[in-house]
């Protein structure tokens, strides 16, 4: 399994908040990856220094085996790294159909040609019967679906998404699940940042979680659920060994 | 609105124009077309970098002015033949426009920033104007009137109308193509959302670039236009805030990132213009009050202009 | 090159403009960091202010000076309206329609100016106008000294307005974080009403300081705003001190620079100040990146 995306010691400051730090992470190609953590922990400006919207303060991101850091956001779209941001910002004055067509003339010139492909790209995500509206007026789910097509249209072949099902309801959960799975069924290679355990359990092969800006765990969702630092993480100082504890009491109880 | 059917709306629109000369005789009503048509071009030069491109700029007299005086300059200083001279004055708009507007958002101005730059680099450019001897400081350039086409004068109005109802047709054409291309659809995504537009592999920078440049250039025909057909320029007149001020209203006022919003927003201002003259007399200020309060009003109650207002129909 | 005693003369007379140019970009600067909106109409506002001034004078004889309390209140009154009335109802929360609107109520109040005075110019004439008094040994015009104190002085109360009263309180609030003060129930809408209200009193008060020393034109309010807005650009988008020792210091780069290089190219000097601290320092010497 080669990487499509690593790096090395990745790091970042604003003034005196280490926002990021010492982050050396890797995602296999054609995998779905998950990045979790509590909030704040520094996954949106990871997402940040990864496509270019950041520039680190030390460290290096490798794509592709291609040294990309600091590299101009657009560059990285060009060359197959796509994202979507954590609150959908659509192209309000226009539809949906030319939301997604400018996302598809990174590699069609013509107009017909790039609506065209924003049609076949709504009906993976499931926008069809919206393509005519104006992208303002969608709903939250509609919204997310519309940055996810967008960011495919640019045909990546490496997909970073910012949460794209917070704000959906367990119903839009499920049906985004399979519509991601199946992105990586057609050789995009997924890295997400999730809240949505179920869809962490259920999509990846490998997570890997931050808190105060530094990666504290990683291996199978499994592992990664178990791990008393991850459970500390979220849930504070010494719970692990309350949590342990109280299924040691329980049991003597008994 | 679909491609094919503006386009006929266009042509028709254009024919319509052409025929003015042939069925109007009243010099008057013709003058007053050709305003109506400079207007149109004005405002749709604006619209490509304000409507489209979303970056409002206070200062497009700057462009018209560097057209206006460096077709007179170099008739009148340089002896060029007009027609050379046309070109190289619409490329020096142009070249204005690549570097404003590359400097500008290579600095990461946007909002009011911008619009202040291009507010002081407009006034900046009056002051050096009215400074120079070369541009004839504050007594202005006059051109000697040859009327012969070679000269690019024309001996009546009709002539003139043609002249200008032709670089109006390309005004359409660009907004025609902006609605309808790759370009035009970057353009806007960058307006909308810049970062989602980066995201998605678009060189904001170069594309803003590219847009006020052209901008600049359709703004500078303005300015070769006026000084053909008045034969006389000064600091005033080339960098004052009038036309800086008309070109944004009328665009403002019929519809931003429209194919006829231009138009219209002309139209408005015309009429308005002369229910304005015929009431108050030709006292200086009243017209610009008019169009100030109109900007004022439509973007308090009808904000997407009058193109907007009739597309809800 | 210069005389000793001209340049301290020039220095001095540039700190007395620079003070009220301080306080012309105070205001500025003011209704930008609590709606943070520019205000293109500050310069024709500050026009109108001159004439309420001219007129009070030379309609009603009442000296500018004596007049401040009333220009204040009358420039308020038209602030708080206009924010209430237009410019809160075209914003909807839009940046482009601010600008469009405050560039068109520029227009408006200019051209108003320009139809029912032409482009006359007009001085006053008060008993004061020419008296003249020695600082160190240079003559300063009596006005300007006026003028510079005045400024000040209303600066001060400003400043203690903003800091020391609830008032002052609610408008950092707002300016700070619009949503959390309305959420602990501060009146967003009436606080960015006052706050132009005050942004335009401070036009006020500085008009009432002008008149004696300056002139009045429908032009005049252009030739104040630019410079105003450089002022506020270098001192910092929002930032009092800066506005306030812009103010300062641009005043005696002005009357230097007129002194070396003649007034219109003084002019440019500005301009391209400007136009440079925008490209390249568009946070200023006090403010905060992001504005």
């Amino acid at each position: 399994m080669t990487n499509i995306l690593e790096t090395k010691s990745l790091s970042i400051s604003f003034g005196n908040l280490k926002a990021v730090s010492d982050v050396s992470m890797n995602v296999a190609a054609s995998s779905i990856t998950a990045l979790i953590g509590p909030n704040g922990a520094g996954k949106t400006t990871l997402f940040g220094l990864l496509s270019g919207f950041l520039a680190p303060t030390a460290g290096s991101v490798t794509f592709n085996d291609h040294d990309v850091t600091g590299m101009l956001p657009y560059r990285m779209c060009r060359l197959g790294l796509a994202r979507t941001f954590q609150i959908a910002m659509p192209f309000a004055s226009q539809t949906v159909r030319e939301n997604i067509a400018v996302g598809a003339h990174l590699h069609e010139k013509k107009r017909g040609a790039a609506l065209e492909f924003a049609d076949a790209i709504a009906e993976r995500v499931g926008l069809t019967d919206q393509l005519g509206k104006s992208a303002s007026s969608l709903t939250v789910g509609g919204r997310k679906r519309l940055e996810l097509a967008r960011a495919l249209a640019t045909r990546p072949t490496l997909l970073l998404l910012d949460e794209v099902l917070a704000g959906l309801n367990p119903q839009e959960v499920a049906g985004m699940i399979p519509v991601i799975r199946g992105i990586c069924a057609d050789g995009v290679t997924v890295l997400m940042i999730e809240h949505v355990m179920q869809a962490v359990m259920n999509l990846a092969s490998h997570v890997w979680v931050l808190a105060g800006g530094q990666l504290i765990a990683n291996g199978t969702p499994g592992e990664v659920t178990r791990d008393p630092h991850v459970i500390e993480a979220y849930l504070g100082h010494g719970m692990a060994t309350r949590i342990a504890q109280m299924g040691r009491d329980e049991v003597s109880h008994v | 609105m679909k491609l094919q059917h503006t386009v006929i709306a266009v042509v028709a629109v254009l024919g319509a124009f052409a025929l003015a000369p042939v069925v109007i005789s009243s010099g008057f009503l013709l003058s007053l077309l050709i305003m109506v048509l400079l207007t149109t071009l004005m405002a749709q030069a604006w619209n490509i970098l304000g409507g489209f491109g979303g970056q409002l700029s206070f200062g497009h007299a700057a462009f018209f002015g560097t057209g206006a005086y460096a077709m007179a300059i170099l008739q009148v200083h340089a002896g060029l033949n007009a027609w050379l001279a046309l070109v190289l004055a619409l490329a020096a708009s142009a070249i204005l426009g690549a570097v404003i507007g590359g400097l500008a958002f290579r600095y990461g101005l946007r909002g009011s920033y911008f619009s202040l730059v291009t507010l002081a680099i407009a006034e900046l450019l009056r002051i050096l104007a009215n400074a120079v001897p070369f541009t004839g400081a504050g007594v202005g350039i006059q051109l000697p009137l040859h009327a012969s086409l070679s000269s690019l004068q024309f001996a009546d109005k009709t002539g003139y109308l043609y002249f200008l109802l032709a670089f109006v047709a390309i005004g359409f054409a660009l907004s025609l193509w902006l609605r309808h291309s790759r370009f035009g659809a970057y353009l806007l995504a960058t307006r909308d959302s810049e970062s989602s537009a980066q995201a998605l592999g678009i060189n904001v920078q170069r594309i803003k670039l590219l847009a006020t440049a052209i901008s600049a250039f359709l703004m500078g025909v303005a300015g070769v236009f006026y000084v053909q057909y008045f034969q006389y320029i000064d600091p005033g007149i080339a960098y004052g805030t009038a036309f800086s001020v008309q070109a944004l209203v009328a665009a403002v006022i019929g519809g931003t990132a429209t194919v006829f919003g231009p138009l219209l927003g002309a139209l408005a201002l015309q009429i308005l213009g002369e229910l304005t003259r015929n009431l108050m007399g030709g006292a200086p200020g009243v017209s610009l009050v008019i169009y100030g309060a109109l900007l004022v009003l439509m973007v308090m109650f009808f904000p997407r202009g009058v193109a907007g207002v009739l597309k809800k129909r | 090159m210069f005389d000793p005693s001209i340049i301290w003369a020039s220095v001095l007379n540039g700190l007395t403009t620079g003070a009220i140019y301080a306080l012309i970009a105070l205001g500025l600067t003011l209704i930008y960091g609590v709606l943070h909106i520019v205000n293109f109409a500050h310069g024709s506002a500050l026009m109108v202010a001159m004439y309420g001034v001219y007129f009070l004078f030379v309609k009603a004889h009442v000296d500018p000076y004596m007049a401040l309390p009333l220009m204040i209140a009358a420039m308020f009154a038209f602030g708080y309206l206009l924010q209430r009335v237009v410019i809160a109802r075209a914003a909807r929360g839009n940046e482009q329609s601010v600008l469009l609107v405050t560039l068109g109520i520029s227009i408006v109040l200019t051209n108003l100016a320009l139809f029912a005075f032409k482009s006359d110019t007009n001085t006053i004439d008060t008993p004061y106008s020419l008296q003249t008094v020695d600082i160190l040994g240079a003559a300063i015009a009596l006005p300007k000294v006026v003028a510079f104190f005045g400024a000040l002085a209303v600066a001060a109360l400003l400043l203690v307005l903003i800091n020391w009263t609830s008032l002052g309180r609610a408008i950092r609030a707002v300016s700070r974080e619009q949503r959390g003060a309305r959420v602990v129930g501060i009146d967003v809408e009436r606080i960015y009403a006052l706050s132009f209200g005050i942004g335009l009193a401070c036009l006020g008060a500085a008009a009432c300081f002008l008149l004696p020393a300056y002139y009045v034109n429908p032009q005049v309010g252009d030739d104040f705003v630019l410079i105003a807005f450089t002022i506020v650009v270098l001192g910092g988008m929002g930032s009092f001190m800066g506005a306030l020792w812009g103010g300062l210091i641009i005043g005696v780069v002005e009357s230097l620079g007129g002194l070396w290089f003649g007034d219109s190219l003084g002019q440019m000097g500005i301009f391209l100040l400007f136009v440079a601290v925008l490209a390249f320092r568009p946070q200023g010497m006090f403010g905060r990146k992001g504005a």
